[in-house]
């Protein structure tokens, strides 16, 4: 819904991040996104190809590895990956656990070119 | 070459939620952030609750629409300070927008702080706005499969209040597969079925809150 927003904060994070290393191209910016949070990739995407033209991210890819839901079990201690709608325990079959992963909205790294690297493809 | 970031997207709303909570704490002001959909029965509940609670605390509201001021002149009309934001257009509260609203207020006047948040399932998840508690309100029209369409704000929720409770004859809403759900997604948060224009079960839910901001006074006090 507001896929706009996110995508412009990620967009504004990786300018300054590459700007400050002397960037002259962002080839690619990886962000991970939990599985339990609302955040569509294809909104992003389409944000993404209406916010890029003109930056230096322009043509770069947007990389999304999605962080699946997982739990530890408040009774046997167990940690695992599940289903969003049924978090029981496979180990003990205990329904109540606490989240350890899943929410996350992270940035985690660019690709760039700098000036002074050979040229790849001859641009 | 490759730059490691490691950073929270949405890591100014973050910082400045956490400007806010300093403040709050500081301030002794205990803030709930209701979230629901368009007409689910934000404002009523505030109204319901104000009544239920308005002789042991000192409350103000934030209302969050996207335009118009109707919802703060309501609150208003009963005595108590009522700021509205509008977020012209976008469809969830940010920090920043409660920073500037929270301006408006004499915190140092105020026990309790109800945010109403812009009428949405969606969004309102993602943002954390320095409150002590998020709470959820469906109310029975939408029907009893939301959990399953709208999982986030379900399993954020401290509480969830299932309103319009008069009117669960009227449609097919079935209680028990809304309960069990919405157990399975946050076995943590009571729900509480009410109907705040009526005010049936608005006392159990009035309790829940007292003793949430009772025990946030105890436990800053311990720090
Ligand atoms: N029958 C019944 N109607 C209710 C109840 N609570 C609210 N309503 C009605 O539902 C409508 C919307 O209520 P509001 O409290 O304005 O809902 P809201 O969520 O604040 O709406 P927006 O701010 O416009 O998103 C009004 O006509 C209320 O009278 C209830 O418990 N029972
Ligand atoms: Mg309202
Ligand atoms: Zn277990
Ligand atoms: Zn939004």
């Amino acid at each position: 819904m507001h896929e706009m927003g996110i995508c412009q904060g990620i967009l504004d994070a990786s300018l300054d991040a590459a700007k400050a290393e002397g960037a002259t191209r962002i080839k690619e910016i990886r962000i991970s996104v939990g599985e339990l949070t609302e955040v569509v990739e294809y909104a992003l995407q389409f944000a993404f190809e209406a916010l890029t033209p003109g930056t230096l991210a322009e043509g770069s890819v947007l990389l999304v590895n999605h962080i699946p839901a997982k739990s530890r079990c408040l009774q046997c201690g167990a940690e695992y990956e599940h289903d969003r709608f049924d978090s029981t325990c496979p180990s003990c079959g205990n329904p109540f656990s606490e989240n350890i992963a899943g929410r996350e909205l992270l940035i985690d790294s660019l690709e760039i070119d700098t000036g002074d690297e050979a040229p790849e493809d001859g641009e | 070459m490759e730059i490691d970031l490691s950073k929270r997207i949405l890591d100014r709303n973050e910082r400045l939620a956490e400007e806010n909570r300093r403040l709050f704490e500081e301030k002794g002001v205990f803030v709930v952030d209701l979230m629901a959909s368009p007409g689910a029965g934000k404002t009523s509940t505030i109204l319901a609750t104000i009544a239920a609670l308005r002789d042991r605390y000192r409350i103000a509201v934030i209302e969050g629409d996207i335009a118009s001021k109707v919802d703060a002149e309501k609150i208003k009309e009963h005595g108590i300070p009522a700021v509205q934001i509008n977020t012209g257009g976008a469809c969830h509260l940010e920090s920043d927008m409660i920073q500037r609203a929270v301006s408006a207020l004499d915190l140092e006047e105020i026990d309790l702080l109800i945010v109403e948040n812009v009428g949405n399932l969606v969004c309102p998840t993602e943002f954390y706005l320095g409150e002590d508690a998020k709470v959820m309100i469906l109310s029975v029209p939408e029907g009893h499969d939301k959990p399953y369409k709208y999982p986030a704000i379900f399993e954020i929720a401290e509480a969830v209040i299932l309103n319009k409770y008069d009117t669960v004859g009227m449609f097919d809403f079935d209680e028990e597969e809304f309960r069990s759900v919405v157990r399975r997604l946050n076995h943590r948060a009571p729900v509480f079925a009410m109907s705040a224009t009526k005010g049936d079960g608005v006392g159990a839910w009035a309790e829940w809150l007292a003793l949430r901001i009772e025990d946030s006074k105890t436990s800053s006090s311990e720090e």
